[in-house]
């Protein structure tokens, strides 16, 4: 009972843009080959925040709505994908809120389409156009301090580094420079985009994370539902080892048994 | 008259408005953002928004997305 009550009191609510959140993962909902197989992820993984894009209508053929699949108590967090400078950001945030969606934006400005690296520059300048008109801003960045004291000032509520090339599943490549916003920026990080495996999650997590945004990992798996929510127990799990102040690594052996004692002693 | 819809040139008759337009077009109407000439039409204003030749017309809805 002891332990218990020292974990609860050691945890801090997450809490952004004004909203608190229980669920530390974040769903992207793209590229899942159903839609049946996103609603289960969602469920299964108890995430309240999912991102989602906005696109033309195909006007050739009829398409499921996707907000048909996501529960209504979700909080939704449209991404400016498609963006390539930051009014092309702000006129995507502009519709997004035209259709009633609330006001939360998620920043992604992007003109290389090789590696499909955010333009930092452009994403401070959006994001200081947008937390300007009222819009709740995540900015996703590139790992680098001084982007993200910028990225504060210019009014996010949350930054996202990535952690390696948007879809690659190659995990934490920018792992110390993460650590550098995890301990300087007094925003909640979340880190979003390569994030391929739960363990991955748990590391960052177990780093000062607030938060760790996954969406191919989960909606290419060969089960989505529950690589879902093996995310989010992995992202539990990183958290409270986080809370529990980790022990530190040492270069030489230090016995976990006593070593006086010995049966064999003269 | 000819507009362009979503990058594509589209023959409409003439004096149509947004709402017709978009229940022509759209199954389900239901989240359909619409953006006429740059400028966003309110849902409300669809049946108000008249469209004229050569206009621009975006027809914008949710989809998956990381």
């Amino acid at each position: 009972m002891k332990t218990q009550q020292q974990t609860t009191l050691s945890e801090t609510p997450f809490v952004m843009g004004g909203k608190e959140f229980k669920s530390r993962f974040l769903l992207g909902t793209g590229k899942f080959k159903n839609k049946t197989d996103l609603a289960e992820s969602i469920l299964s993984s108890g995430t309240q925040i999912v991102t989602v894009a906005l696109r033309r209508i195909d006007l050739e053929r009829h398409e499921e709505n996707i907000l048909e699949y996501i529960p209504k108590e979700t909080t939704l967090l449209v991404n400016t994908s498609g963006a390539r400078n930051a009014d092309e950001a702000v006129r995507i945030a502009r519709l997004a809120k035209e259709a009633g969606y609330g006001n939360w934006i998620k920043i992604e400005v992007i003109n290389d389409s090789k590696y499909l690296l955010p333009d930092n520059a452009e994403t401070i300048k959006a994001a200081a156009m947008l937390s300007q008109e009222g819009f709740i801003v995540l900015p996703y960045m590139y790992p680098d301090l001084n982007v993200a004291r910028e990225l504060v000032k210019a009014g996010a509520v949350s930054i996202m580094p990535l952690g390696s090339l948007i879809g690659s599943n190659q995990g934490l490549k920018t792992k110390e420079f993460i650590q550098i916003l995890i301990n300087e920026i007094d925003l909640p990080i979340i880190v979003d985009a390569g994030v391929g495996r739960p363990s991955q999650a748990c590391e960052a997590m177990e780093m000062g994370a607030s938060a760790v945004l996954a969406n191919t990992a989960v909606a290419t798996a060969g089960n989505p539902a529950t690589i879902a929510k093996a995310f989010a127990r992995a992202i539990e799990a990183g958290r409270l080892a986080f809370l529990s102040k980790l022990p530190v690594e040492k270069n030489m052996a230090n016995p976990s048994s006593p070593l006086t004692g010995f049966l064999f002693e003269q | 008259m000819k507009i362009i819809m979503n990058g594509k040139i589209k023959s409409i008759k003439d004096k149509k408005n947004l709402k017709s337009l978009i229940a022509e077009f759209c199954r389900d109407s239901n989240h359909v953002i619409a953006e006429l000439n740059n400028v966003i039409i309110k849902r409300d204003h669809w049946d108000k928004a008249e469209l004229k030749s050569g206009d621009t017309l975006e027809l914008i809805n949710f989809v998956g997305g990381g």
